[in-house]
């Protein structure tokens, strides 16, 4: 007995670990290609961009360092990134919960049809979100002359005397951005409700009237929720993120910059630096406090989603 | 018969189902009429354009505005098909690449238990939380660092890596049964062949997912600041160089967004029922 355990010793947590990854050689192997691009164009560009935002860099100089005075600037010299924050988070608080109710209301009304018409609706709703730029027709719509059709009907039912200037009033900027958005807003998420609600065993509804669920509200909120939270913790990634990254739409239909710049976001912000400007340094700043908002927001809202139900 | 018609109307009312189906048909047609618009006013002549009120499908069909597109396209010094040839490269490309490079991760992770799994899809879940223009400034400087710049591979290689696909994709491989990986060991398959013929043939709703997604991106790039070469631009580019201008050009407008938005919506059209179940496993902890 005794000569045995010193035949084969214990092996060390650092052997052990080794010995797991050699004899997982062949699924590193399979997970490379993905791997290095991932890393390449996703993990290595966020440590970056927090490493360039403490740096003044052009492209053509080498970046040199410069402490916290970025974002010093970003908050309290720059007027318009506050214009820009205020108005994402207006964007955001209501489109992103907006939109995942929508989401999880058509859904829901909709899983109650027959397979033919459950697939059309499904269509409609989700067909804005792949449709390319076909969200221009809105330029169309807001048109700010008598022939934008929001215009000629509002004149033609006497609601407004005049055209309104939709899309170059900044009073209506953001009402503009918030309808578009919202449009195109029913995607993956709402095909995760879809799918979600086909899924939830139908037995428990029975089960549940016999234990005294009285109404459609009720069945929702006890039985339907609940069995498929983990759709709409995904749901609610999807819209949160989606939300917060709202600039598309604003470029496109109020320009680019808005008309003082209230249809500007964080997100337009970043492209005017990145992109225009050549501060690199700067728009890495910008790109990490939208990182942090974005990331806070995700974890502190599927805090709450984890008590749905419960 | 009674009592399956019973069993549907459990805890529904009629009033309740009144109200509940006005508003879907409501909001139904909000979200339909600008697309409904799009498509007739491509097909629509230039005096309907600007009719009052504007109708939903045209009166007279024409193709004028494809003629006044193609017009003009023939007119730039770059023949359209290289554009359109552009975009087709990038996205079969891309799709093509995504599809089989995601799975390959994603069947490990699904499937097996190794160091540092938990670590890397735990990275994939949070980098879903912020979107990619986070990103767009240190991707600019690492594509150009590899010089990639006006490359196609600039816009391919950072979308086959998208975080959306590998996620769908590992959690619909999660509901493939261990018996049909372990029976396939015991014959001796390797891990490869394991991946190759038994588990991509299991997850084609789960293709068509990551299809649709990238698709639909990748259809749409204008190369952004990636590509700078007239002749390498994709046709999302061209075409919206064409519509510009203001309402003159709805027609036009309107032919162009039929144009890209047409192919997509078909392709959901065709993969619906397979991309709906692939989301019944998208479920997040």
């Amino acid at each position: 007995m005794e000569a045995k355990t010193t035949v084969t010793p214990v092996l060390t947590k650092r052997q052990l670990l080794w010995k797991n990854i050699k004899k997982s050689k062949d699924y590193y192997i399979l997970m490379a290609p993905y791997s290095i691009l991932f890393l390449t164009f996703t993990i290595v560009p966020v440590i970056m961009s927090l490493g360039i935002s403490f740096s003044y860099y052009n492209l053509l100089e080498p970046p040199h360092f410069v402490g916290l005075s970025n974002y010093i600037k970003l908050f309290l010299e720059d007027d318009v990134f506050i214009i820009a924050l205020k108005n994402t988070l207006i964007l955001a608080v209501v489109t992103g919960p907006v939109s995942y109710l929508m989401a999880f209301l058509f859904a829901w009304l909709i899983n109650e049809l027959g397979p033919k018409l459950r697939s059309f609706l499904t269509l409609v709703f989700y067909a804005p979100s792949i449709s390319g730029n076909a969200f221009l027709m809105w330029l169309l719509i807001f048109s700010g002359d008598i022939h934008g059709y929001a215009n000629a009907f509002m004149i033609k039912w006497g609601l407004i005397d005049n055209p309104v200037q939709w899309l170059k009033d900044p009073h209506y900027m953001m009402l503009v951005i918030i309808i578009v958005q919202l449009w195109l807003s029913l995607g993956v998420s709402f095909l995760a409700f879809i799918a979600g609600l086909q899924s939830v065993d139908k037995t428990l509804y029975e089960a549940g009237a016999i234990d005294g669920v009285k109404n459609r509200w009720q069945e929702l909120w006890y039985i339907t929720l609940p069995s498929m939270k983990p759709q709409l913790m995904f749901g609610a990634v999807m819209q949160i993120t989606t939300s917060l990254a709202i600039a598309q739409v604003s470029m496109q239909l109020v320009g680019f910059p808005s008309v003082e710049y209230a249809g500007h976001t964080i997100v337009t912000h970043l492209i005017d630096y990145g992109s225009v400007r050549y501060d690199l340094g700067y728009a890495s700043a910008i790109a990490t406090v939208l990182f942090l908002i974005m990331m806070s927001t995700n974890l502190f809202v599927r805090k709450i989603l984890r008590k749905v139900g419960d | 018969m009674k009592i399956l018609k019973r069993k549907r109307k459990l805890n529904r009312t009629l009033g309740g189902d009144i109200f509940l189906f006005t508003l879907l048909l409501f909001f139904g047609f909000f979200s339909a009429y600008p697309l409904i618009m799009t498509a007739s006013n491509a097909f629509k002549p230039l005096d309907e354009l600007f009719l009052f009120p504007p109708k939903l499908f045209p009166r007279n069909i024409t193709l004028d505005n494809f003629r006044d597109l193609s017009d003009l396209i023939g007119n730039s010094w770059v023949p359209f098909s290289r554009y359109f040839f552009n975009t087709i490269l990038i996205t079969v490309l891309g799709t093509g690449g995504h599809v089989i490079i995601a799975s390959m991760a994603a069947f490990p992770l699904a499937k097996y238990k190794f160091p540092g799994r938990r670590l890397f899809f735990t990275l994939v879940v949070y980098s879903l939380m912020f979107a990619p223009q986070v990103t767009a400034v240190p991707n600019y400087i690492i594509i150009s660092g590899i010089g990639l710049i006006d490359n196609p591979s600039a816009i391919i290689l950072p979308a086959i890596a998208s975080s959306l696909g590998l996620y769908l994709m590992k959690q619909f491989m999660s509901q493939i049964p261990d018996d049909l990986i372990e029976s396939a060991k015991i014959d001796g398959a390797s891990e490869y062949r394991i991946f190759f013929q038994i588990v991509m043939p299991l997850v084609k709703p789960a293709w068509l997912t990551l299809i649709i997604l990238l698709f639909q991106r990748l259809w749409t790039t204008d190369g952004g600041s990636f590509i700078f070469s007239e002749q390498l631009k994709p046709l999302s580019y061209a075409l919206r160089q064409i519509a510009q201008g203001t309402i003159q050009r709805a027609g036009t407008i309107a032919a162009v967004s039929f144009i890209m938005m047409i192919v997509p919506v078909t392709f959901f059209i065709l993969s619906q029922s397979r991309v709906v179940e692939t989301f019944s496993h998208s479920g997040m902890k």
